[in-house]
């Protein structure tokens, strides 16, 4: 067992005295800062998820009178920004990534423990001023999670426009920041503080999503800083970045503004396009994880998975103008945009391949993590091939805001990233909380959750093909939407399923976290070096020593190996032969 | 456990190249925090390089939007606040004062160090109340943020670095409380190095952002 086996009796070297507050509120503890992330995050799901729901009772069933119109463009935007901001991005790097970067690497906390307690507590003003946006004069926020200007610079355009709207570009300020310090934390935790043998080439997957997730934070969350710094100053400070001349509103012509709406998107989608990315780099890591480790075998094409996340995190910078084809930018700039979004499913498609090459032949363990790990595939390939048709210009002036957009999005970005999101949470639950996971309600959870998201997100490509705008409030309103009320009633009631299918999933996680069978120290024979320290791991995780890596984390199923297989921090060589992948 | 002294390059995955490295930054293994303010250099100066990468990548947004917006009608006159030379020239000055500490403390000069260190401060100081004698002249000449494109983004600009600058001088006021409580020496001030890479990068970046704001 190399150096882990001196931990028992050093493990009390660790232990000291610290304070309620110490250990549970302004914590430097990584794996406290992780569980405060989740909780955070998992309510902020919720808050999200409230607010989906209160739209579809309202596009089922709109003469129902569940939303007026303005309620209805605040959930909207209230939704979307909690879910990617709040929820998506947050728990995918707060959660996950502080989590599991020491605990992976072999190291005692991050590099920078006190930044990292920063980044949460400066996650939580964010959190309260967006909450706070609901109870202001006009309600939240309701120009979208885009906030588009002009409508979301000048606050007399609409009710969506005033307080709330403030509220809304300081909470992202908040979330920018935090997660900006989040990502200095990590990429100088997994450059500068990995445990010996344990090379770049030898990180788990999870940590290379981890990790050039951070970089695309770090150059990108800086863009749309600017951007709200500046939307700020517009609406309080009575410049016009963003305000063009001679806008007419509430029968009044805006005097002396000379800004360009335009450039609140270019500014916006250059953060954009990597933000989505930076909510689905981390998730193809953590199932790649998932696959190999239930399939019993090495992930297929270790190195072509790195370049391949390489590849979607620089292409990502290219493409933000794919979002902006009906702006009015020129066709040749817009073919060069086709040109690199497509450029994109090249990547994709060889992370696809090797999935589905690592379940090939695999003695297949179906727990509930591999079921969202699989399910995350089905997912991450359904929604990549409508982008497909989203990248070409010529069909998305068609399609562009309309609900086979959300149709696609909701596949490719948020119903897998939040596949992986429970993929890793049942799967490193036992190391988070010491207890394992219900696997039966786990799975009735995946059944719902899984019929659900394709109940729910699947005619939205339909609508879409009718022309139903993403944003209309009433579909009644046109003749050419007649057809889109039963369409509607059955995604409400998918998505009712699908919302009633989480609280199996909450009572879970809390019933397990309580009442759990105590979890070993490896319970799914897995190879990666979290799963070399106790459950829960104690402060500084690893006693007296350090341990050592001998190989990379995807030895399973090694020819002449006692056993099924070799974690990282075992020293007996495997049977020579194998290769690298 | 001898098996710990083989080199862990056994199994399979991708070839280690070379003995894996020690561990030399950061929290030092035992629980503690960095050891000596030496070798935890290295962690730091990752950190901060990495912060420096998000600044220049704001203000580089800056950039995009000035550069697209300084041709388009509406862009309007600002004169530039002539205070802005003595400015650039102190904040120049500053980061030759920091240098100068930095070689006195290699030589073993705490006194020199906390000369240096105090001059650098204090020019600091004095660039930051400069800037704001700018924005007087400014709106002395009813160039407000508000007035037209261009003094919106005189603000802007100036401001966004002036904030930086101020996170700079509180860090630099704990460094000269360091110095001044002698916990510097030959070979232990990497924190002034440290500091020194963001001082002198917040030094480029004014001159470049002053050259942009002459431009137009």
């Amino acid at each position: 067992m190399g150096a882990i086996a001196v931990h028992e009796g050093a493990a009390a070297h660790e232990e000291h005295a610290e304070s309620f507050v110490r250990h549970y509120i302004f914590s430097i503890d990584h794996k406290t800062i992780g569980k405060q992330y989740y909780l955070t995050t998992l309510f902020m799901a919720i808050v999200g998820g409230a607010l989906a729901m209160l739209m579809r009772a309202h596009l089922g069933w709109p003469e129902g009178g569940a939303l007026d119109p303005g309620q209805y463009l605040a959930a909207a935007t209230m939704h979307g920004t909690v879910m990617i901001f709040f929820f998506l991005t947050s728990i995918l790097t707060g959660a996950f990534g502080n989590f599991l970067i020491p605990l992976m690497i072999g190291a005692r906390d991050m590099a920078f423990p006190f930044l990292n307690m920063i980044s949460y507590w400066t996650l939580f003003p964010g959190v309260l001023v967006l909450l706070a946006s609901f109870f202001v004069p006009g309600g939240p926020a309701g120009n979208g999670w885009t906030s588009y200007a002009p409508l979301s610079a000048v606050s007399k355009f609409a009710p969506g426009s005033g307080t709330g709207q403030t509220l809304w570009a300081i909470s992202i300020l908040f979330v920018l920041f935090s997660s900006l310090f989040g990502s200095l934390n990590f990429l100088t935790t997994i450059i500068n503080m990995r445990a010996r043998g344990l090379s770049m080439g030898r990180l788990p997957l999870t940590l290379w999503g981890i990790f050039i997730t951070a970089i695309l934070a770090l150059l990108s969350f800086p863009v749309l800083t600017a951007a709200v710094v500046m939307l700020i100053l517009d609406r309080t400070a009575g410049t016009s970045f963003f305000v063009p001349p001679n806008l007419l509103v509430a029968g009044q012509v805006l005097a002396n503004k000379n800004g360009d709406a335009l450039l609140w998107q270019h500014l916006f989608w250059f953060f954009g396009h990597p933000e989505v990315y930076i909510l689905i780099l981390t998730p193809m890591g953590i199932v790649s994880d998932v696959i190999s480790t239930f399939s019993r075998k090495p992930i297929f094409g270790y190195k072509a998975m790195v370049l391949s996340l390489s590849a979607i995190g620089f292409l990502s910078f290219l493409v933000w103008g794919h979002h902006m084809f009906v702006s009015g930018m020129s066709p040749l700039l817009g073919a060069a945009f086709i040109g690199s979004t497509i450029a994109i499913a090249v990547p994709s498609a060889i992370k696809t391949f090797n999935w589905c090459t690592t379940l090939w032949q695999g003695r297949l363990l179906f727990t509930t993590a591999m079921l969202f790990a699989i399910a995350f595939v089905s997912l991450f390939v359904t929604g990549g091939l409508s982008g497909i048709f989203l990248a070409a210009a010529p069909v998305d002036i068609y399609l562009h805001d309309t609900y086979f957009v959300i149709a696609h999005f909701h596949f490719v970005m948020a119903a897998a990233a939040l596949f992986s999101i429970f993929a890793g949470t049942y799967y490193w639950f036992p190391k988070m909380f010491g207890r394992m996971m219900d696997e039966r309600l786990g799975k009735i959870h995946f059944l719902f959750t899984f019929l659900g998201i394709y109940a729910t997100f699947f005619p939205m490509h339909f609508l879409g093909f009718m022309g139903n705008s993403r944003r209309l409030y009433d579909t009644s309103i046109y003749p050419f939407l007649s057809h889109a009320g039963p369409i509607d009633v059955f995604i409400s009631l998918s998505a009712f399923m699908l919302g009633a299918a989480q609280l199996i999933f909450i009572y879970n996680f809390f019933k397990s976290l309580l009442h759990g069978p105590v979890a070993e120290q490896n319970p799914w024979h897995a190879n990666s070096l979290e799963w070399a320290a106790p459950s829960p791991p104690p402060h500084g995780n690893w006693g007296a020593a350090l341990p050592v890596v001998y190989r990379w984390p995807y030895d399973y199923s090694a020819p002449g190996a006692a056993q099924d297989y070799s974690p990282q921090w075992q020293a007996q060589p495997v049977a020579a032969g194998g290769s690298d992948g | 456990m001898s098996a710990v002294k083989t080199p862990p390059s056994a199994g399979r995955g991708p070839a280690v190249r070379g003995p894996a490295r020690p561990i030399r930054f950061g929290p030092d293994g035992r629980g503690g925090g960095p050891a000596a303010s030496g070798p935890a250099a290295s962690t730091a100066v990752i950190g901060v390089s990495a912060a420096l990468v998000a600044v220049a990548m704001l203000f580089t947004a800056f950039t995009i939007a000035y550069v697209a917006r300084r041709q388009e009608p509406g862009w309007g006159t600002v004169v530039m606040p002539p205070v802005l030379w003595l400015t650039t020239t102190m904040l120049l000055a500053s980061s030759g004062t920091l240098e100068w500490a930095r070689r006195r403390i290699a030589h073993g000069d705490i006194r020199g160090l906390q000369r240096g260190l105090a001059a650098t401060a204090w020019l600091g100081v004095a660039f930051l109340a400069g800037q704001l004698i700018a924005w007087h002249q400014l709106a002395a000449q009813g160039a407000y943020i508000s007035a037209n494109q261009y003094s919106g983004f005189f603000y802007l600009l100036t401001g966004a670095h002036g904030a930086h600058l101020l996170g700079g001088l509180v860090a630099l006021g704990i460094i000269v409380w360091k110095a001044y409580a002698e916990r510097y020496g030959v070979a232990s001030h990497a924190g002034v190095g440290v500091f020194a890479l963001y001082w002198h990068f917040m030094d480029l970046l004014w001159l470049y952002l002053f050259a942009l704001l002459f431009w137009a």
